[in-house]
């Protein structure tokens, strides 16, 4: 049985139709942000520039490609229909009569798909592990800075041990099938997810220490949700089944998290370190507040400009990251849609088929490049005031 | 100045001891050993045989002991023959010693590849000066570009080209050497045919034909982060009041830019290029990798794939020193062009 193939005019037009829900969403939420511009403070700057409009844009259409997957892609990612192996872009399924946007790979599985697909892994993952190498370096970085001396020193060096190591050595040490066997990616994942219960914990007691109506509702909610989170996370025991993850994706994360927080933390320890001698801050020490309530409530905030910025970079850096251990075989499933296994499988077989690879690399190089245009346009926003 | 350098050595050797510590306590946990085990051994071996083979090569002894016979100040024991019961080497493929001897990196000795047969030092350094070639030419193409980038950029601030040049770097810093390897390969080997996708037969001699696509691809990624820092350092300094003193008492812009600008808008890139080093060992691993070229990073994803221990070590050892010795050199080589730096 023959393959039939429809135009490359036709492929254009119809991944463009597939992406249809993206396009009304990107609509709605670009339209919006146009019309209250002004009240939208540092994002609404971001729609004054060409650069920022285009970051924003990128950013928000994979945003909605990952929550749109399943209506977007015309077929199973893991699916494999034998006739289409190794089809040339535009095949026609016989069955269903679904097109091969892209093509299929060497394994008959739809390209288009698993690029759609490969968004939600990609966008769970980076921003969660920044989310969580923030808070770690942001809890640890704050301290060091402020009080320097001996905290400072033993951290500082712990940071630059960490960066001292190449980061591909660090994955091949860290991800690998035998560590899953041992404690130790459950023991880091112990440790890094305490942090953000710790910081909302000393965030809340500093601020309404004395206003106990407040206080423990604020510290009753996180220790809950935190709690929750926790126990699914690392003891795989969520009480009510909803938070859940792989062991070898708690691998990937707890990797990704301890190589970019040391990074989190020498950008925290430099800003405290030079903001801390501000007038405002002597004025907080005047009236006695404590070291923490100065940290947290007078520093953190004059420093969310370049902490903003670096996070924007620092996903991108996240994804870049996944990729490279998806490039490596770490620690993904080898069946797994994300970017870099997909890039890794194809880049294989690049002498006789080139089209399984052009979408994921495409897609992944698009969504870093949103990511830096916007941490770019923030920058240059945040300069301007 | 020299007492600076020898704390920031002291450190740097302090670092390099956890670094290998923990590089050997992870290498050395049970799961990995078993592989190492099962792989060295023949196929369909018992648990115990495996435990034998272990115990038998040493692997069972103190953790401590162990480290410090592959650092060397412990003494390295031979190991027993269970046949004739006379102590026997270790390892027949790397003459290890049949009398205990302190035999480990201190003296020079890196240990034997389980992998390749061989001493550790027969494989890595070939494979080191083999990947030094590739970063030199990575360096004499990658730091012109991207200064010549960065200083039209940052001449003008704002300007057409500027704006042209940053978007053109942003890009470049988006661009990982898997995914620019990829697209050069389609572009350069699979349509046009003018390059060779695979560096394999460069080892035998390097040829235009087999080394562009590599070296493209490496220098790639740092080219549009050394310009955006250059750019940046540019843009200040043409803000300077000196530049303006110059531009008023009648110099021509081209002439201010070379004779004025260039040489303090200089000296922030060669700290950013020193600091290069660290992720450039990164994209090696990835670029030797897909367009096989027998290198360190090629050395070390087959260590780390077939837990060769001693291998593997020893490539940890070099990139941490590598990534230590940059950040010393750029610190130092910063106080030096910069006078009003004073290291304390």
């Amino acid at each position: 049985m023959q393959v039939e193939y429809i135009s490359a005019f036709n492929v254009v037009l119809g991944v463009l139709g597939r992406f249809w829900p993206v396009w009304i969403a990107l609509a709605i939420v670009m339209g919006a942000s146009f019309a209250y511009k002004k009240k939208l403070a540092l994002y609404g700057q971001l729609f004054d520039s060409g650069v920022g409009i285009v970051g924003v844009g990128i950013c928000l259409f994979w945003l909605f490609t990952a929550i749109f997957a399943s209506t977007i892609s015309p077929f199973d990612p893991l699916a494999q229909v034998p006739i289409m192996k190794d089809a040339l872009p535009g095949g026609i399924e016989p069955v269903s009569k679904l097109i091969y946007y892209f093509g299929g790979d060497k394994l008959a599985r739809d390209v288009f798909s698993r690029m759609v697909y490969g968004s939600q892994i990609v966008l769970i993952i980076a921003p969660a592990a920044t989310g969580f190498a923030l808070m770690v370096g942001i809890t640890l970085g704050l301290p060091a800075g402020y009080y320097g001396g001996r905290i400072d020193t033993v951290l500082s060096f712990l940071a630059n041990l960490v960066l001292a190591f190449p980061v591909i050595l660090l994955f091949y040490l860290l991800v690998t099938p035998g560590i899953m066997d041992t404690p130790i990616p459950y023991a880091m994942a112990g440790l890094f997810f305490l942090f953000p219960i710790i910081f909302f914990s000393v965030l809340f007691w500093t601020r309404y220490k004395n206003r106990p109506d407040r206080l423990y509702i604020l510290l009753g909610l996180t220790l809950v949700i935190g709690g929750w989170v926790y126990a699914g996370l690392v003891f795989d025991k969520d009480p009510l089944k909803i938070i859940h993850i792989d062991p070898n994706q708690l691998n990937i994360f707890v990797a990704v998290v301890f190589a970019s927080s040391p990074g989190v933390f020498r950008i925290v320890r430099g800003l405290v370190m030079d903001i801390k001698t501000r007038d405002y801050v002597a004025a907080a020490q005047t009236r006695g507040e404590s070291p923490w309530y100065i940290m947290l409530w007078e520093i953190l905030p004059n420093a969310r400009g370049p902490l903003i910025v670096d996070a924007c970079l620092r996903i991108g850096y996240t994804t870049i990251l996944l990729g490279t251990l998806g490039y490596f075989g770490l620690g993904l499933a080898p069946e797994s849609p994300d970017w870099g296994t997909a890039i890794k499988d194809a880049s294989r077989l690049l002498r006789s088929f080139i089209h399984p690879a052009l979408p994921p690399t495409i897609a992944l190089m698009s969504f870093v490049l949103g990511l830096n245009l916007l941490a770019d346009s923030l920058r240059e926003q945040s300069m301007k005031d | 100045m020299l007492s600076f350098v020898i704390r920031r050595l002291g450190t740097m050797a302090l670092t390099m001891l956890c670094l290998t510590m923990i590089v050997f306590f992870l290498i050395n946990l049970d799961p990995n050993l078993k592989k190492l085990a099962i792989s060295q051994t023949e196929m369909h071996t018992s648990a115990e045989q495996l435990e034998n083979w272990l115990a038998g090569h040493g692997y069972r002894q103190n953790f401590f002991v162990r480290y410090g016979q592959w650092l060397g100040v412990v003494p390295k024991q031979p190991v027993t023959d269970p046949a004739t019961g006379k102590p026997a080497q270790r390892f027949t493929f790397c003459n290890d010693p049949v009398v205990p001897t302190f035999s480990g990196v201190l003296e020079g000795d890196f240990g034997c590849s389980t992998k390749f047969k061989t001493t550790v030092a027969s494989k890595l350094f070939p494979a080191l000066s083999a990947t030094g070639l590739l970063m030199l030419c990575v360096l004499m193409v990658m730091v012109p570009i991207s200064l010549l980038v960065g200083i039209l950029a940052g001449m003008r601030e704002g300007s057409r080209t500027d704006r042209t040049l940053s978007v053109a770097s942003i890009a470049s810093t988006a661009t990982p050497e898997y995914v620019s390897g990829v697209i050069f390969t389609v572009i350069f080997a699979s349509w046009l045919g003018w390059l060779n996708g695979s560096a394999a037969s460069a080892s035998q001699g390097i040829t235009f034909y087999n080394f562009t696509l590599p070296v493209m691809t490496l220098a790639i990624y740092g080219i549009g982060y050394i310009a955006r820092m250059t750019r940046a350092s540019m843009v200040e300094v043409m803000t300077q009041q000196y530049i303006r003193t110059a531009r008023l008492k009648g110099l021509s812009f081209g002439s201010v830019v070379v004779k004025h600008a260039l040489r303090n808008a200089l000296i922030a890139p060669f700290t950013v290029i020193m600091l290069q080093f660290p992720w450039l060992l990164t994209g090696v691993v990835i670029v030797e990798v897909m367009f096989r070229y027998q290198g360190f990073g090629y050395t070390l994803v087959e260590a780390a794939g077939n837990n060769d221990i001693d291998l593997l070590l020893g490539c940890s050892l070099v990139s941490v020193f590598i990534v230590l010795i940059t950040q010393l050199i750029s610190d130092v080589g910063y106080a030096f062009l910069n006078p009003r730096i004073r290291v304390q």
